[in-house]
């Protein structure tokens, strides 16, 4: 074949640029496990939503004004005068609560499958690094709205800094750059928010990338693939990321987006949730609302601040439930990573630790009652539990033996017929013409199908 | 099982109990498709809202074009005098003298049907009541000791508070009508409910045109998932 230009042009640049290396070595040749389930979606979405975020956040500064006079007029101008500017504001707000909750998810997974453990733990300090940045980023990112939570979630957030003894005062002062958050404030957050936070992102985001490509992804059986390899050195339960796993993620990218776009076109405040109701009232620094709460995925950790009595041991102790996930990898003393083979302990555990931040962020939301407070005071505990007595528990349980190779789980695909059989169980037929209320709902069945999930739930915890 | 499920109630109940507290809210019937509604609402709200509060995140351009009104009817119909099309909807009452007037500057309406939601102002607006203690003779059961007069009086006429006691407390249970003004119960409540309304369309006025574009969105998304999970069992035909 006779090149072209194009041809030509391009090759110019591969003499010149590793590109068919980068591309292999990520991408083409990049040998992941063949087993990835539900849970693996949620790095790839991660990325999607930050990216999202860049483009939507860029176009916001077009019309945003930080400045403490029309900040919050700029922000209704967006939203009212601005061509789809409502839309790239939604995209951008629902976004934020979006990251969070992919965010999570995909720690969540790593605390199952054991992703954090050897030789994995610097990809999980990465991860660690990166939330962190994530939250200084959302935190910052929403006082820039100059509404009533916004001024006051900052206020209460930065006057924690003045807990700290001796230096507590001058420190939150420098923080603000007066007295009460003010424009100086804004300012600032503004220029953390839209450059020095992302650009710390993004590289954290490319370290943590290029870690995993290093040692490889753990899969949820958490076993090496690399044991088994064929006469190419390619590992038998391996198969190449592009083309398998990015078509898989482009499933899984629809599927997110139908969630996404469905919160943005049709309930974009999430009841109060993503924007809280308060946050439309300009923010007043002679009015302190009544209930401070911040955004739902801070929740947890300002429960766990309010549980303690003391106000510096409280910082600490936000502080502290943060920094133990830094630990993980050296807390858990198990001999086998995915949850799959280990014993009923640390299944226990994890169930106890999910019940205990879900708890813990519904409480942040509330008001502090005293019986509100003892929850929290014990879900409190519970969290730290898991993560201080890990070392002795993970040592205790009883492992099961792990495979050799990659186990056949069935997917979501061969798991519908089954799933139908259910529907069929918990429903049954009726006259009516209506395609919505054909079937109603049969309670033997639907109380049948209960007693079996529990009885699998407390079999599949031992 | 029945045990389990009572201790279950009884954990939840002090979180149940404080989520409520104070008058239950009325319920408002926001239909932002009701163009006639909002018209009425529109007028309303310039007619005795206007007067002290702003709401200047729109325009009457907006409105006309939202409302599917001619821009010569907004300005003869719902503009005050002397305002343009592109006027946003500012007060002509300015800040010195409603310090002096009633010690505070009225807030700006524009994003009140969101910062309150709509059944908290329906039922502000219907809950007036006589309080000789209060310099404009009036006190609110959803907002107490409310610097605001009574701005519909002369069309809902004046209620007074019924007591009842609750753990040695004194409460409003409800309102009964003292003197009826010149519209009926019925009238006054169609009136209110406009111009809440109003207030929610003022809210975010993109609410319509966004569910509506919604499902188009969602039908494209839906589409390129099924073409994506054709894709991937296409490819994925071979693994296994």
């Amino acid at each position: 074949m006779k090149t072209n230009r194009w041809t030509a042009c391009g090759n110019w640049i591969l003499d010149r640029f590793p590109l068919t290396k980068l591309w292999n070595e990520h991408m083409a040749h990049y040998y992941a496990p063949k087993n990835f389930n539900f849970w693996y979606f949620f790095g790839s979405l991660a990325l999607l939503v930050l990216v999202i975020q860049f483009l939507t956040g860029i176009l916001l500064t077009m019309n945003y004004k930080p400045d403490a006079d029309q900040a919050f007029d700029s922000v209704e101008y967006i939203m009212r005068d601005v061509n789809w500017g409502w839309l790239v504001r939604y995209m951008h707000s629902t976004g934020a609560s979006a990251f969070f909750i992919v965010v999570y998810l995909h720690m969540f997974r790593g605390m199952m499958y054991g992703s954090f453990k050897q030789p994995r733990e610097l990809i999980w300090i990465f991860g660690m690094l990166i939330y962190v940045a994530l939250m200084a980023e959302a935190f910052m990112g929403y006082l820039l709205p100059w509404g009533q939570m916004s001024y006051w979630g900052a206020q209460v957030i930065i006057s924690l800094f003045s807990a700290i003894p001796l230096v507590g005062d001058e420190l939150s002062l420098w923080i603000r750059g007066d007295y009460v958050v003010s424009d100086a404030t804004l300012n600032r957050f503004f220029a953390f928010h839209v450059v020095a936070v992302p650009l710390v992102l993004v590289l954290l985001v490319f370290l943590h990338i290029v870690a995993l490509h290093e040692v490889g992804s753990n899969n949820p059986d958490g076993i090496d693939i690399k044991k088994n390899k064929d006469a190419n050195g390619i590992p038998l339960d391996g198969i190449p990321f592009h083309p398998y796993y990015t078509v898989k993620d482009l499933a899984g990218v629809g599927v997110f987006l139908l969630f996404f776009a469905s919160v943005i076109f049709y309930t974009p405040e999430m009841g109060g949730y993503f924007l809280e109701h308060d946050n439309f009232i300009p923010a007043d620094p002679l009015k302190t609302p009544e209930h401070i709460a911040p955004v739902w995925y801070f929740t947890p950790f300002y429960a766990i601040l309010r549980a303690v009595p003391d106000k510096f041991a409280g910082v600490i102790t936000m502080g502290g439930a943060i920094f133990v996930l830094f630990l993980l990898p050296w807390l858990d003393r198990s001999e086998v990573r995915s949850i799959r083979y280990r014993g009923g302990i640390y299944k226990k555990a994890l169930l106890l630790f999910v019940i205990s931040f879900i708890g813990l962020g519904y409480l942040g939301t509330q008001p502090a009652t005293s019986g509100a407070t003892t929850v929290a005071r014990v879900l409190t505990a519970v969290y730290f539990g898991f993560f201080l007595l890990m070392p002795i528990y993970t040592r205790w349980e009883k492992t099961k033996p792990i495979p050799e190779r990659l186990t056949d789980q069935p997917g979501l695909e061969e798991r519908i017929p089954a799933l139908l059989e259910t529907f069929d169980e918990i429903t049954v037929k009726t006259d009516n013409a209506s395609i919505w209320l054909r079937r109603k709902p049969d309670y033997k069945g639907l109380g049948n199908l209960a007693l079996r999930l529990v009885k699998k739930l407390k079999s599949s915890l031992d | 099982m029945k045990n389990l499920l009572n201790t279950l109630l009884i954990l939840m109940l002090p979180f149940g109990a404080l989520a409520g507290g104070g008058i239950e809210l009325q319920h408002a019937d926001i239909d932002l498709a009701d163009n006639a509604s909002l018209q009425r609402g529109a007028k309303h709200f310039v007619n005795y809202c206007l007067g002290c509060h702003s709401a200047k995140q729109i325009r009457y351009l907006r409105i006309a074009l939202d409302f599917d009104m001619e821009k010569e009817k907004v300005l003869s119909e719902i503009a005050p005098e002397g305002a343009t099309i592109y006027d946003k909807m500012h007060s002509a009452m300015n800040a010195h003298d409603a310090e002096k007037w009633f010690g505070t500057m009225p807030p700006d309406l524009s994003l009140i049907g969101r910062s309150r939601g709509a059944d908290w102002l329906y039922t502000y607006l219907k809950g007036f009541y006589t309080d000789k203690s209060r310099p404009y003779g009036v006190n609110n059961i959803v907002f107490q000791d409310v610097a605001m007069p009574n701005i519909l009086w002369q069309q809902q006429g004046s209620q007074a508070p019924l007591y009842e006691k609750i753990d040695g407390k004194q409460v409003i249970s409800r309102l009964v009508m003292e003197e009826p003004g010149q519209l009926s119960e019925a009238q006054f409540d169609k009136m209110v409910n406009d111009l809440v309304n109003f207030l929610v369309y003022v809210g975010e006025p993109v609410q319509l045109e966004r569910q509506r574009m919604g499902k188009y969105v969602l039908f494209f998304i839906f589409m390129f998932l099924i073409i994506a999970y054709l894709l991937k069992r296409e490819y994925w035909k071979d693994i296994h």
